[in-house]
């Protein structure tokens, strides 16, 4: 920043800055916050900076002023893959194979018969 | 475009608590909505906090001060993360602060009046604020995803302020027969204001922000359920409400009162409140002579004379 005279000051209405280069390109960026030390990574929210450096000040601002958060990553949301195909995601199989919920049904019947069967030995 | 098939499975969707993330498809007429509610919510986080910044110089301690500057600096933070949900959906922020400052757009009833002492600061943080965290609880649960987690974030904040607020009015009916009545002349001036805050009752099959689940209550339900709540504790610390037809029905559960003015109502919103043009004129100075740091930050650097 020109440390040159008075800092411009516009008036109502002033958008666009007298001389000043073309805008820079902002960025989104997505925030992700931690809340304790071993946690999950939570999405907080987005937010535009022109930079890294700026982005991740604004993150700190926006979501860790009142320290609820131990650490941010703070994400280029172009740098995001979003994958939500239910083809990939949910497929229409029966996968109760994979979740301990395929293992309930006539659990306790099976344990019952089978301790019956072994006659009390121990 | 909106073809019919996909049009009704989105709404279909979302009426059936579906959420909708800022990449997926949603009809334009959804878009538009989301970004109004949203804008007109920001706007009013933005002018919400003048009226108590009156007040940080003249804090009566040091813990009050901090606590105000606190709830101040929350309030812009939530304006900050509320824009950046609403320019996500399309409109520039540049363009949302343009339409905000030439009065094209919205901001609560309750932020055009004027704060006449520090008792009404304890009034706002307490009761103006408890209004909104009703409606800002149920926003918790809107269909457009962002705006639902951020207002998960803005309840927990808020609810701070209403606890800040209550030991403000609590030290003040606890303090002189003066301190007392600076808090019933506070209440006096802001029950009109906060009855008309939720808007007139509406005819909930004919809301389109409604069925699409951008806002999951109706006007009706947030002022009774605020009612429900917050009369018996305004009564339980003596104080006196300034309608004498509010009371509960026994047999419905439903609060009566006296029939908020709303045409009071629709010019304060509309910019003719008793503070609208000078904290408008306040909001327009400031964004000018804040304009240099918009600049520094938002372009390249100019070449060295």
């Amino acid at each position: 920043m020109s440390t040159e005279g008075e800092p411009m000051v516009g008036g109502p209405g002033a958008h666009v800055a007298e001389g000043g280069g073309p805008p820079m390109s902002l960025e989104i960026f997505e925030v992700f916050r931690q809340e304790k030390e071993g946690g999950p990574m939570v999405h907080g929210g987005s937010l535009l900076a022109p930079d890294g450096e700026l982005a991740a000040h604004y993150a700190r601002e926006l979501y860790g002023r009142r320290q609820e958060s131990v650490r941010l990553w703070v994400v280029k949301r172009s740098a995001i893959h979003d994958v939500t195909d239910p083809d990939l995601l949910q497929p229409p199989m029966d996968r109760s194979f994979k979740k301990p919920v395929g293992y309930s049904a006539g659990i306790k019947q099976k344990l019952a018969e089978a301790r019956e069967r072994a006659g009390g030995q121990e | 475009m909106n073809d019919p098939a996909r049009l009704q499975a989105f709404n279909r969707h979302v009426a059936s608590g579906g959420k909708v993330e800022p990449g997926d498809w949603m009809p334009e007429e959804y878009r538009r909505a989301v970004g109004k509610f949203v804008e007109m919510h920001a706007n009013s986080e933005l002018m919400g906090v003048l009226p108590e910044r009156e007040w940080i110089l003249r804090a009566p301690t040091l813990r009050r001060k901090l606590a105000l500057t606190a709830k101040v600096q929350d309030e812009v933070g939530h304006a900050q993360l509320l824009y950046r949900v609403a320019e996500d959906l399309g409109k520039p922020r540049e363009a949302m602060l343009a339409d905000l400052l030439a009065g094209k757009t919205k901001f609560h009833n309750v932020f055009h009046y004027p704060t006449r002492s520090w008792a009404d600061v304890g009034i706002i943080a307490w009761l103006v604020d408890a209004a909104a965290i009703v409606a800002q609880q149920a926003l918790r649960e809107s269909s457009y995803a962002p705006y639902a987690r951020t207002m998960k974030k803005i309840c927990w904040e808020e609810s701070v302020h209403i606890l800040h607020g209550r030991d403000v009015v609590l030290t003040l009916v606890n303090g002189t027969a003066r301190q007392r009545a600076l808090v019933q002349d506070a209440l006096d001036r802001w029950w009109g204001p906060l009855m008309q805050m939720h808007g007139p009752p509406t005819d909930p099959a004919k809301d389109r922000d409604l069925a699409w689940r951008i806002k999951t209550k109706d006007n009706e339900t947030l002022r009774q359920e605020f009612l429900n709540v917050y009369v018996p504790r305004i009564r339980e610390i003596g104080l006196e409400i300034p309608d004498p037809e509010l009371g509960k029905d026994p047999e419905t559960g439903r609060w009566h009162y006296t029939e908020p003015d709303w045409r009071e109502l629709y010019a304060v919103v509309t910019g003719h409140g008793p503070k609208s043009a000078e904290r408008l004129a306040f909001r327009q100075l400031n964004y000018g002579e804040t304009q240099w740091v918009r600049d520094t930050v938002l372009h390249e650097p100019r070449a060295a004379a």
